[in-house]
């Protein structure tokens, strides 16, 4: 499979703030991609160079194989794009930018546009300004789902949105993910991101962190676990890569590096085991791991992959 | 909690975000009171000159109308009230409004007013807030011209007449605009309906004292800031009445404030269609929703104001009867083979004006449109930056020569069914107003370039509209050389139809339009557009 989107050591600043510190991103064709990172880490600027409205400083970014700065409008046929924070213009209704925006892409289901707008629940007749927040993200939700294009680029776009059309955008992608889109959500909705993509890629401070299938990322990280043994254990705390060990007499708690798995399974075994309980990491571990390495930088010593 | 707890708190937030407009503003307005004082002195020291130069003014009905009359034609003062009081006191105004709607609806439309509503605030402190603010500045305007003023060798009680009646003008359209802010549901509607009443006050009063019907002019309040004669037997009393409309329009916004809910208007919003109509087709097409309103509102004021200022242009002759010097005189004004066109080519002059602004204000709704984001989502379509820029510059080129035609049109009709030429009159006045067309292209240009290259700082497209009008305003007073009046485009359009129409100023100021959107255009295409 061919890279829908490839971006590689790009760099961007606005004045001092270094926005973009050599982010390297890939999603492949066919796939939903979780876009991960804090608030200000990067990624609507990341997206905005991708639509060719910024300008990168360095690195390289191709986008459906063309370049997002140079072939701004045959490549937007292509795409969709929801921004996080949508606004409408105040004397236009729902309906008609729904419409407008469609057109000037190329098109727009009409049965799609009609269908979406019963499962958002959404009125199109309301005017711009009288929508609350939610109600202007669903608008660009439907303009950009009931659009027939290759690539959806999705900026936080359930920010706003309640439980229940949360479930409704999920069950969405999931059907654009089934019919071949290639899916790029920017996110900090940790279960959102769970739920629906195939690969993620988390970035701190302008950078990737972290890339890979959940999976992948797990096999990086460490597995928790908890066990109740027969007899008290000895030397677990010799062993390398175990973390946070407690021992409450044939109690034990600890975390360890998933490729020391194997020696600590073979102590506890030693010690007898009456249960055991093995939970991977959730991705928030994985997230949190390098959030909170982003608010204390000096101790910074998490493994990242 | 009262309704106006509070008030102290937004009132310092309000003076914080308005640090530099303000002051800009207030002294940028005083120092047109200083240099009209320094320049009419040099120009005129002796009574006699002075009396001479008031007798062609009393006879040209055209800047009377303009200015309002001369009530003390001897002295400085005189001349100084005559010529620069109604300026100052419109451009009072004109702040006022703008500062009252940018903290009361504009607040409220951004969702600002929310958050701090939400916290220990009255519901009355918002209007509160903004009205302080205004009244501040106005009332800092006129104490500034009353202190600086008699450093010209003016009286005391004349300067601070003059000053008082600016603050006046000022506080009843921070009045107005306290009103307009709770009738209207957006900012741009509530600053449109304030900017269009000071154009209705300026043109009541401009009839009134153009000498067809004087007590006209007490309808309005540029009319009461007149009357309240600085430097000529000051009349304070007439203050009264601006104290009261302010009073008034104040307590009727305090009254609507408290009858409606955050952010909606008096009208309650309808639903519209569900599907976009074929028209909206392209940005094109958007741009047509985004600027019409604004342009038939313009051309709708363009075609009553042009058809009274063209019925009335004949009546010319008779204010100047068989003076023959006085006739020489005001040709060498205006321009002009007749009286009647070099009173057309003056009044043609401000449509040109108003054309510019216009263009400048098409412009600038890029940068509108920029900064709320909703060109992010329409740049990511399929539309480039050059398109989307060219839906807006259509209004800016096409819609400008939409009014001046209009202009043109109204005024020939006027003048020409009273003057019983139709077919000739009208040709020649329609061709006079799309000659100031280039020159409103010019300004166009020049608000595109400054959004285009500094974004952040598009508003200046005024600052420099300012600056060519005192250009032209000043020019003569301060005998500035001709290079320097030359910076303005509006020094280079025929005052036709009294003179002839030189083809070069016109391509030349074609050619300088042309080459302000391409650099424009091209400066948009290469930096980074977001939010």
């Amino acid at each position: 499979m061919s890279a829908a989107i490839s971006v590689s050591g790009l760099r961007k600043s606005f004045g001092h703030i270094r926005a973009l510190d050599g982010l390297d991103l890939t999603v492949e064709t066919g796939e939903v991609h979780g876009f991960l990172g804090p608030n200000g880490a990067g990624k609507s600027t990341t997206l905005r160079i991708l639509l060719g409205l910024l300008r990168a400083d360095g690195g390289t970014a191709s986008l459906l194989g063309g370049d997002p700065w140079r072939d701004v409008t045959a490549l937007h046929r292509r795409l969709a794009y929801v921004p996080g924070d949508v606004t409408l213009w105040p004397n236009l209704t729902g309906g008609e930018v729904i419409d407008l925006l469609g057109r000037l892409r190329g098109g727009l289901d009409p049965q799609r546009r009609a269908r979406l707008l019963e499962r958002f629940d959404l009125d199109p007749t309301r005017k711009g300004r009288t929508y609350s927040k939610g109600n202007r993200q669903k608008v660009a939700l439907v303009a950009a789902l009931a659009s027939d294009v290759e690539l959806l680029l999705l900026d936080e776009p359930t920010s706003g949105l309640d439980p229940l059309m949360e479930e409704v955008f999920r069950a969405c992608i999931a059907e654009e993910r089934r019919a071949g889109r290639t899916v790029l959500l920017s996110s900090h909705l940790l279960a959102e991101v769970e739920a629906l993509c195939d690969r993620v890629s988390i970035i701190r401070r302008g950078r990737t962190v972290d890339t890979g299938t959940l999976d992948d990322l797990r096999h990086l990280a460490r597995t928790t676990i908890t066990a109740e043994l027969a007899g008290v254990p000895a030397g677990l705390g010799d062993l390398g890569g175990v973390h946070n060990l407690t021992v409450d007499g044939t109690r034990v708690r600890l975390e360890v590096e998933n490729d020391r798995l194997d020696a600590v399974l073979h102590r506890l075994v030693d010690a007898g085991v009456r249960s055991l309980v093995s939970r991977p990491p959730t991705l928030e571990e994985l997230f949190l791991r390098h959030y909170q390495a982003d608010s204390a930088p000096a101790a910074a010593t998490a493994p990242t992959g | 909690m009262t309704a106006l707890t509070g008030t102290g708190a937004l009132l310092r937030l309000a003076l914080r975000r308005d640090r530099v407009m303000i002051p800009a503003w207030v002294v940028g307005s005083a120092s047109i009171a200083l240099s009209t004082a320094s320049g009419f002195r040099s120009l005129y020291p002796t009574t006699a000159s002075r009396l001479e130069f008031s007798t062609t003014i009393v006879h040209n009905g055209t800047l009377e109308a303009l200015y309002g009359p001369i009530y003390e034609p001897g002295s400085l003062g005189g001349l100084v009230a005559w010529r620069a009081l109604c300026i100052i006191a419109t451009l009072a105004a004109v702040m006022s409004v703008l500062l009252v709607v940018r903290h009361t609806r504009a607040d409220e439309e951004a969702g600002r007013l929310e958050l701090v509503g939400a916290t220990a605030i009255g519901r009355r402190a918002p209007l509160a807030a903004a009205l302080l603010v205004a009244a501040g500045a106005d009332l800092l305007l006129g104490l500034l011209i009353a202190v600086t003023l008699p450093g010209f060798g003016l009286s005391g009680a004349g300067a601070l007449a003059m000053g008082a009646a600016v603050a006046a003008t000022g506080l009843v359209f921070a009045g107005a605009a306290a009103v307009s802010a709770q009738l209207m549901d957006s900012s741009r509607a509530a600053n449109g309906l304030g900017i269009g009443l000071i154009v209705a006050a300026f043109a009541t009063r401009a009839i009134g004292d153009s000498g067809i019907a004087g007590w006209v002019s007490w309808l309005s309040p540029m009319g009461w800031a007149e009357r309240v004669r600085p430097f000529a037997g000051e009349r304070p009393m007439v203050l009264l009445l601006a104290v009261a409309g302010f009073a008034v329009l104040v307590l009727a916004a305090t009254l609507l404030v408290s009858r409606r809910d955050l952010g909606a208007g008096l009208v309650p919003p309808r639903p519209g269609p569900a599907h976009a109509p074929a028209s909206l087709q392209g940005p094109l097409g958007l741009a047509w929703r985004l600027h019409r309103t604004q342009l038939l509102g313009w051309s709708a004021g363009v075609a009553v104001m042009g058809a009274v200022g063209g019925s009335v242009a004949r009546s010319v002759n008779d204010f100047v009867g068989s003076s023959s010097q006085l006739e020489d005189v005001i040709r060498r004004i205006g321009g002009g083979r007749t009286l009647v066109d070099a009173y057309l080519g003056t009044v043609m002059g401000f449509f040109g004006l108003a054309a510019a602004a216009y263009a400048v204000l098409a412009t600038l709704r890029m940068r509108t449109e920029q900064s709320a984001g909703r060109v992010e989502p329409l740049l990511a379509t399929a539309v480039s930056r050059r398109r989307w820029a060219w839906s807006h510059l259509a209004f800016t080129l096409l819609g400008s020569a939409v009014l001046l035609a209009t202009a043109g049109f109204a005024i020939g009709l006027g003048d020409g069914l009273r003057g019983g030429d139709l077919g000739g009159d009208l040709g020649l006045v329609f061709q006079a107003g799309l000659a100031q067309l280039p020159a409103a292209w010019v300004m166009g240009g020049i608000a595109l370039l400054i959004y285009a290259a500094v974004p952040r700082r598009a508003v200046a497209s005024w600052g420099v509209f300012a600056f060519f009008l005192l250009l032209s305003e000043l020019g003569p007073i301060l005998r500035l050389s001709g290079w320097v009046t030359g910076l303005s485009p509006f020094a280079h359009v025929a005052r036709a139809p009294g003179s002839s129409l030189d083809l070069g100023p016109v391509l030349g100021l074609v050619a300088a339009a042309a080459v302000l959107v391409a650099a424009g255009l091209a400066e948009l295409r290469r930096r980074d557009l977001a939010v």
